[in-house]
């Protein structure tokens, strides 16, 4: 019981980790990014009428990515180089992501496409307990997991991620240093946008390999909250995606199982997980450990004098 | 970069947003005038409807437009106004008074939600005739609509009874509102009808519309042992789940067999044509009268999709009978005795339960695994 329910909590998890990771990494550069929910619908929309259209999932999960990326790029126009409010912007981009893929995505309805299917890694997969749930998924969760540690990596071994943090902290300080900030800005926005793409494309074409209007269904806006949970650390992240998708799986399961407890209590408990969670983290925080990026939500402009 | 004119591009990309967000569209649909030109004095009829979803849901406001395009095909129905995507509240009034204002006679709301815009509309125009589907309130110029669902769900019950092996068959609900458990007991006993050791377990999923919910709250389902799957939802994820594990399933709202090819059975469908075509007719001859209507097989309203090729001969016959036995009214899901969840009866042999009792039901029959929430 317990591997099939590991296994339900990594596949409903994931979709909320690709958005948690691509809003960190914005964040990390000091914008704040609220057009989550309206970049994984683009990204579910382009990656599933391009693997329609083409009948290649790889052309589809490119698609994906280009789309919410250049969507993405928008929000990073107006808050990186036209210094606009982040908050305001990000929330229209959601509105925008939202009414666009409804309207270009009438023609998809009720199309479908064959999704990503499981592939077992030799031996691993056929370890107790875990081996299901980590080594016998879809190609999209082994990249989850690729990414989780390749953006650790960027972050903590590498220049160019010290660079971007930097950015995010203290831009000034950066730009006195030589590293063009807008530029690390509005890539680590575009980017990020781009692999919320991909947790769009994971409910279209691996979840549930189908289009339909809103089908999202507010993953965006649980990542906008992870994103802090996680303490802009991607370790954490994954921690937070699977904690939330693995409540979700066991109230399902709990039902199925056929518990006492009311149905309305289980529906609740994801949510009264996250805010027990934000209470614990937000605790942490004031004792000094991963504390926000210092300049998030702050346009940097060379010429503005504190 | 002047304050000013960041200020205009955040105007133009807000207002670019909101263009885009805006996604309720008028459609007139693309009926041309090719038929006969009517007598003069004959009634035209002007409908309007007003979807709650875009008509391309694959379900519930598809199935409505379907029955939209049936009216249409009748000669006294002029070209009719459709409205997607109507958000329940202000935006239903204005969006029915709009279609009275284009010169509608006959508007259908359907969906719950707008059943008190529906309402305020209808009193200030009197002229009008207003049709509101599932609610429970009328007016001289308001009468409302639904269908028996539960007759088709009694029938495929049948089939889920005669096609299990595990005993076990999975039901994602969405809301335990009466029309769900309506669903899920009429289909409870259509299973028990033909394998009283077969039981029902219910997930609640608490959305009409979350496809990866929906896909979890099956796989659920499977992993206890189901075998065959049914739902009440608005999205196919059931069927995908089904279709990968190799278990049967059994659709809702509209003939959804292509996302699940191999597993498909069949699915208790909306035929609004019928009906729809019928109040045309009636409010073209003036004969239409407020009411509330709540037909059955016996008027089309309410189907079973064509059975697939893994349902047997004898199973497909056995249904073909009941089916003939409920349009002929001598089958009737709910007649006695039927006892609850806990054993005890609840309705004596050759009692029958009442509609007014159907619209407000709120308990589980025997048979049914899951709790209704308090």
């Amino acid at each position: 019981m317990i591997d099939i329910l590991l296994d339900a909590t990594v596949r409903a998890g994931t979709p909320i980790l690709f958005a948690t990771l691509g809003a960190l990494i914005s964040e990390r550069a000091g914008i704040i990014n609220l057009g989550i929910e309206g970049l994984m619908l683009i990204g579910a929309l382009a990656g599933f009428s391009a693997a329609h259209g083409c009948g290649s999932l790889s052309v589809g999960l490119l698609a994906a990515f280009v789309a919410a990326m250049a969507a993405g790029a928008i929000h990073a126009l107006i808050c990186v180089q036209l210094r606009g409010n982040q908050i305001v912007s990000g929330l229209a981009l959601t509105m925008f992501g939202i009414g666009i893929t409804a309207l270009f995505g009438r023609g998809m309805v009720g199309l479908t496409i064959d999704g990503f299917s499981r592939i077992a890694i030799p031996g691993l997969s056929r370890l107790p307990l875990v081996g299901k749930a980590f080594f016998d998924q879809d190609a999209l969760i082994y990249l989850s997991f690729l990414l989780v540690a390749v953006i650790w990596l960027f972050f903590y071994r590498t220049r160019w991620g010290l660079n971007l943090r930097t950015a995010g902290e203290n831009p000034a300080a950066a730009d006195t240093c030589g590293v063009p900030v807008e530029r690390y800005r509005f890539l680590a926005v575009s980017v990020g946008s781009g692999i919320v793409g991909l947790g769009g494309a994971y409910l279209s074409m691996a979840y549930t390999p189908m289009w339909i209007e809103n089908m999202s269904a507010g993953r965006g806006w649980i990542a906008v909250a992870l994103v802090i949970f996680a303490c802009w650390s991607s370790p954490r992240a994954m921690l937070g995606a699977y904690l939330f998708g693995g409540i979700t799986a066991l109230q399902l399961r709990m039902q199925a199982m056929g518990t006492e407890i009311s149905a309305h209590i289980l529906q609740m408990l994801p949510y009264i997980g996250t805010i027990l969670v934000l209470v614990v983290s937000t605790l942490r925080l004031q004792k000094g450990a991963g504390q926000q990026p210092e300049s998030l939500g702050l346009p940097y402009d060379r010429e503005d004098r504190k | 970069m002047k304050v000013t004119t960041r200020f205009a591009f955040f105007i133009v990309f807000l207002a670019l947003a909101l263009t885009g967000c805006n996604k309720q569209e008028e459609a007139v649909s693309t009926k041309t005038a090719e038929k006969p030109a009517p007598q003069a004095a004959e009634k035209q009829v002007k409908a309007g409807f007003v979807y709650v979803g875009p008509v391309g849901d694959g379900g519930w406001t598809y199935a409505h437009d379907q029955g939209r395009q049936a009216m249409e095909k009748l000669p006294f129905v002029k070209p009719s106004i459709f409205l997607e995507s109507v958000h329940e509240g202000a935006e239903a009034t204005r969006a029915i008074t709009g279609l009275v204002n284009k010169g509608c006679n006959l508007v259908f709301t359907t969906s719950f939600g707008f059943m008190d815009a529906t309402l305020e509309v209808a009193k200030k125009h009197p002229d009008t005739v207003f049709m509101h589907c599932s609610g429970y309130k009328t007016a001289d110029n308001v009468g409302t609509y639904f269908g028996r669902m539960y007759q088709p769900r009694y029938l495929s019950g049948i089939i889920a009874g005669k096609m299990t092996k595990s005993n076990i068959i999975g039901y994602v609900g969405a809301f335990p509102i009466p029309e769900v458990i309506r669903g899920i007991n009429a289909f409870a006993l259509g299973v028990r009808s033909v394998n009283p050791k077969a039981v029902v377990k219910v997930v609640w999923t608490q959305t009409w519309f979350d496809p990866g919910v929906e896909r979890d709250a099956a796989d659920s389902l499977l992993d206890v042992g189901a075998d065959v799957l049914t739902m009440h939802q608005d999205a196919p994820a059931t069927l995908q789940a089904a279709e990968a594990r190799g278990a049967y399933v059994i659709g809702y709202n509209s003939d959804m067999r292509k996302f699940a090819p191999n597993s498909f059975l069949t699915a208790p469908v909306w035929n609004w044509g019928a009906l729809y075509t019928k109040v045309a007719a009636e409010v073209k001859d003036g004969t239409w009268k407020s009411r509330q209507i709540w037909w059955g097989m016996d008027k089309d309203l309410v189907r079973l999709a064509p059975l697939s090729d893994k349902v047997p001969a004898d199973v497909k016959a056995l249904v073909k009978e009941k089916t003939a036995a409920i349009v002929a009214g001598t089958l009737k899901p709910f007649a006695g005795p039927i006892s609850g969840q806990d054993g005890k009866e609840v309705v004596a042999a050759g009692a029958v339960i009442a509609d007014a009792d159907l619209l407000g039901m709120n308990y589980f029959v025997a048979g049914v695994q899951g709790a209704i929430p308090k």
